[in-house]
């Protein structure tokens, strides 16, 4: 028997419903896990029950206030925004350079800023160690800017260059037979123009310093200069066999909640933020 | 520019005309266009220039300094120069050094194995999960959504989320295997050594595929539909639309994404760090790194396997480049 | 208003490619010139060198007698109008037309009076507060030429500005430019590679070719006297038929040519004596064709194709292994189908002669000058009906 065209087009249907489905579970569950343990005290974060059981707040108290989780927060938050700050500030000049202008050495640069964006965090260890001691940042937030810059620069520059590009050349020209410079070009004419790419950039940047560990556990050792990720790494029991995972869960909602949230707000722009970076690379 | 292509389109016939008597110039003292430009332009990326390298070319150099020392963490400026000691010596007949520690290439193994095994997953599944997203159904934006999450998700809460998982007693793995009647005993998916590698697989594979799909995504939908259609009145069948038009068409952006990824995968710590405490069937590279340098406080040892894990993933890039410049030798022209 | 001079004016990229050899050319104060050519001649790099936007190599520009070769386009006195328009899409109308008198440090009142002065020449005063994305196409074309205006420039830069509009626009704005330029009296250059904008707007011609001037000229020199088989071609629509020929007889008023069919034709273009004998090619335009009757024509050819354009009638006829085909354009509905075989002449006072490099021979008079004779309308030549009753089916 041959199936009609609509019976084909159903089944179809329903094989994509059932994937979209599956996927969606598969993405979401380890989160709603989560969040289920982080409701649950005692012995009932040993119950292996996929419905919420209780509701208790207690884990989301110890995590913020006992484990310094909430302190973690503000220097997390800190350190992301100061890095991006800065990043976007010194890259917005260069990408237009990069982006814009055609020199000699040009492709080196871009060349080198796009190795450097892919080089192991751990290459610059020890160097970026002994600097931070020398800068006297050591088991500062300050150390984390500093070190942070390492890999969100060359992001930023990169991701911002590959905007600019995309901008229309004749729109520069226009403005350079108005009479301005370069400054003009940049501040007047570009800078308002890439509102969205900034922000979309400055988010991505600061999702990624955001989430930094290898550099948050090694240059700082007091517990309320922790970021995030080192605090719930970190994060211990009464005893060393027994994680707190209520408390844990707790604290990773907690850090977690936001990113997705910002993230599920400026999705498309994310998207788009992510293959401007990749793609067109 | 397309002006500039325009121009150079020309026909180069013209070139064997006699060069035309210059005017004289008239000395202006001005600079030309390009003078202008160019000058501006390196003013505008030193600032950009200064700060990447006093935070990553001056960083780098003193690890490569430093891994010719035998520093300790604790005092830097205390330190002999021991040559390549740090990364293989010999001496009373016996081996010294990273290249000579079994547990270097045991994290030599552990993260190509790592790379290999989760970017293989990923591309698989991200590419079932872009064309999936590709299609037109309601409630993609949900899905788009859905597909976020893990991506969102810091590395470090995915380590935690899945080590909860992935608990030998009570975690939701072993849970949902033995009821589906796959496993008889629970699995101790974290101590278990021929299981921990897979565990930080499993959590690397959820992270990232959403990238991957993502980025095979945004080159799918630049496919124009009407190849597709065209292909439908040839008689294509679904896979030979598949492999003969999606996939040559994306193969520059997977490529791409693959690199992306690799360089990602091979770098990896935090994961593994938290996820399996380092442990020996798992530790990376990175890890081993920085292990030497800040757990044993040899300073000039992890130096050296800094170096090490440098050029390793410097030259995996440079293969990666090698390859793809073989591939696109025929488009270079366009550029 | 200005005068613009261009003196051995060249461009090259690196050492080899030389996309702009040694323009010689001056622009009259008020004067309406158009740069016209096919994709890739260098039009729009010549334009982007006049306007400061590109380096050039060698040479010298003068504007009113000064040298400007290292000015900024600000400095050079220069309004632009760009292909894409290129409005600041973050500025509304207003802003987008002040924006340069803001840089150049004008008084605000100024600034008003010379914005407003230029929204009620475009009428765009309605729009002065709207964004350009919120404009049609034709608005934003219009803006785009406030702009320039807006900065009373010595010097009007239009780069196929009208390309990107639609064909009833285009032609709308085409007039609204050539009662912009009457109304400024403004110098005025523009680049197209459409020759029907070309002769409509300009008061001469630049014919640019591979970074060459091919001819210069007002739009009915072009079309009477091209300088060569290129211009003669390039300028108008169908194009200009060539047929090959051999020169038989020279002379000072009239030649003698043998065509490729062996029939000899005399037409009334001086050659020189040094010619004789040499291959030469024969050109007549589609317009210019006239029908006979398949009996007594000197010509005959098969019917290829027919373009029925409602206005007008395009015939292609084989010409057999000598290219493309011949084009006969018709003002007037056709019964001739493909298949007929059909007479036709060429009349001697329409032809073109060019020789083996391309070169026209110069003609003289020509049956076009007649055309200019006061108190005879324009279509003074007689275009013939198509003899029908000879076609022979």
């Amino acid at each position: 028997m041959k199936l009609t065209r609509k019976q084909k087009e159903l089944g179809a249907k329903f094989w994509i419903y059932l994937a979209a489905l599956v996927v969606s579970v598969i993405c979401v569950f380890p989160f709603y896990n989560a969040v289920l343990t982080s409701l649950r005290t005692g012995q009932d974060l040993f119950l292996t029950s996929y419905l919420p059981t209780t509701f208790h707040w207690d884990n989301y108290v110890n995590a913020l206030v006992e484990n310094g989780v909430g302190l973690s927060l503000l220097n997390s938050f800190i350190v992301a925004t100061v890095t991006v700050g800065v990043c976007l500030l010194v890259s917005i000049t260069a990408a237009f350079a990069l982006a814009r202008v055609r020199f000699r050495g040009r492709k080196y640069i871009l060349f080198t800023i796009l190795c450097v964006s892919m080089f192991p965090q751990v290459a610059v260890l020890s160097g970026m160690f002994e600097l931070v001691r020398f800068l006297g940042l050591y088991d500062s937030i300050g150390a984390l800017i500093l070190s942070y810059t390492t890999f969100s620069l060359p992001f930023t520059v990169w991701v911002l260059t590959t905007f600019m590009r995309s901008l229309p050349v004749e729109l520069e020209e226009a403005a350079i037979v108005d009479g301005a410079g370069l400054w003009v070009i940049i501040s007047k004419v570009f800078a308002p123009i890439m509102g969205p790419s900034l922000v979309t950039t400055g988010l991505l940047a600061f999702i990624g310093a955001w989430n930094e560990f290898m550099f948050a556990l090694t240059f700082i050792i007091s517990t309320e200069n922790r970021t995030v990720p080192v605090a719930i790494g970190l994060l211990q029991g009464a005893s060393q066999y027994e994680l707190p995972w209520g408390n844990i869960m707790a604290a990773s909602v907690v850090v977690t909640v936001p990113i997705i949230v910002l993230v599920l707000i400026f999705q498309k722009r994310i998207v788009s933020g992510l293959t401007a970076g990749a793609v067109k690379g | 520019m397309n002006h500039n292509s325009e121009s150079l389109s020309a026909p180069m016939a013209a070139v064997t005309a006699a060069p035309p008597a210059q005017p004289a110039r008239p000395a202006t003292g001005k600079r030309s266009l390009q003078q202008r430009r160019s000058r501006a332009a390196w003013v505008l990326v030193t600032p950009a220039l200064i700060l990447l390298a006093a935070v990553a070319g001056w960083p780098l150099l003193r690890t490569l300094f430093y891994s010719f020392t035998n520093a300790a963490l604790d005092t830097p400026e205390e330190y002999d120069f021991v040559g390549l000691a740090n990364y293989l010596d010999f001496a009373d007949g016996d081996k010294f050094g990273v290249l000579a520690d079994p547990l270097w290439w045991q994290a030599v193994w552990n993260t190509l194995w790592f790379t290999f095994a989760s970017v293989s997953l990923e591309l698989v599944f991200g590419m079932l999960l872009a064309l999936l997203m590709n299609q037109k159904f309601r409630g993609q934006g949900l899905v788009r959504a859905a597909i976020l999450v893990p991506w969102a998700i810091p590395t470090i809460v995915t380590a935690k989320m899945w080590g909860w998982m992935f608990h030998d007693q009570y975690g939701v793995v072993n849970d949902l295997l033995t009821r589906a009647g796959l496993i008889a005993e629970p699995l101790a998916w974290i101590a278990e050594p021929t299981l921990s590698m897979w565990a930080v697989v499993i959590a690397d594979v959820w992270k990232t595929v959403p990238f991957m799909a993502l980025m095979l995504l945004a080159a799918l939908q630049m496919i124009p539909s009407d190849l597709y259609e065209a292909a439908r009145v040839d008689g294509a069948t679904a896979w030979q639309r598949f492999r003969r038009i999606t996939l040559p068409l994306i193969m520059p952006a997977m490529i791409v994404a693959l690199i992306f990824r690799s360089m990602d995968a091979l770098r990896v710590f935090d994961l593994i760090y938290v996820l399996t405490s380092n442990s020996e069937a798992t530790i990376s590279i990175s890890g081993y790194a920085r292990e030497q340098m800040i757990a044993f406080q040899e300073m000039g040892t992890g130096s050296a396997a800094s170096v090490l894990v440098f050029m390793m993933v410097a030259g995996i890039a440079a293969s990666f480049l090698w390859i793809g410049r073989f591939n696109d030798e025929g488009k270079e022209n366009k550029e | 208003m200005a005068q613009l001079t261009l003196d051995k004016l060249n461009k090259r990229y690196g050492e080899s490619a030389q996309v702009i050899k040694s323009i010689d050319l001056q622009v009259n104060s008020g004067e309406f010139i158009v740069i016209v050519g096919p994709s890739g001649c260098g039009k729009s790099t010549l334009l982007r060198m006049i306007a400061g936007l590109e380096d050039i190599s060698g040479g010298g520009m003068y504007i009113d007698g000064a040298y400007v070769n290292d000015d900024t386009p600000s400095e050079r006195g220069i309004g632009m109008v760009f292909q894409s328009y290129a409005l600041y899409p973050h500025m509304n109308v207003y802003e987008n037309m002040a924006f340069g008198l803001r840089l150049a440090k004008l008084p605000a009142d100024e600034i008003a009076r010379r914005v407003e002065e230029s929204a009620r020449i475009l009428q765009l005063e309605p729009l002065l507060k709207r964004k350009p994305k919120d404009l049609s196409g034709g608005q934003r074309q219009r803006v785009a030429i406030g702009r320039a205006i807006a900065r009373e420039p010595k010097l009007f830069l239009f780069d196929e500005p009208l390309s990107n509009l639609d064909a009833a626009l285009r032609v709308q704005m085409r007039m609204e430019i050539a009662a912009l330029h009457r109304r400024l009296g403004s110098t005025i250059i523009y680049v197209t590679h459409d020759q029907v904008e070309a002769m409509t707007l300009a008061q001469r011609i630049v014919v640019l070719n591979r970074g060459n001037i091919e001819q210069v000229g007002t739009p009915l020199e072009l079309y009477d006297h091209p300088a060569n088989e290129f211009v003669a071609q390039f300028i108008g629509s169908p194009k200009m038929n060539l047929m090959p020929a051999t020169l038989l007889t020279a002379g000072a008023t009239e030649s003698v040519v043998r065509l490729w069919n062996g029939k000899e034709l005399t037409v009334p273009i001086p050659t020189p004596a040094s010619a004789e004998g040499t291959k030469v090619k024969l050109g007549i335009r589609p317009e210019h064709i006239e029908w006979g009757s398949v009996a007594d024509a000197p010509y005959l050819a098969d019917v290829l194709f027919v373009e029925h354009m409602g206005n007008e009638t395009y015939h292609y006829l084989d010409s057999g292994n000598l290219g493309e085909p011949w084009v006969v354009r018709n003002p007037h509905r056709s019964a001739v189908a493909p298949g007929d075989t059909v007479g036709y002449l060429l009349p001697p006072e329409h032809c073109h002669l060019f020789d083996d490099s391309g070169k026209s021979f110069e003609r003289r008079g020509g049956g076009a000058v007649a055309m200019r004779v006061p108190g005879m309308d324009a279509p003074a030549i007689s275009f013939a009906e198509p003899m029908r009753t000879n076609v022979i089916h």
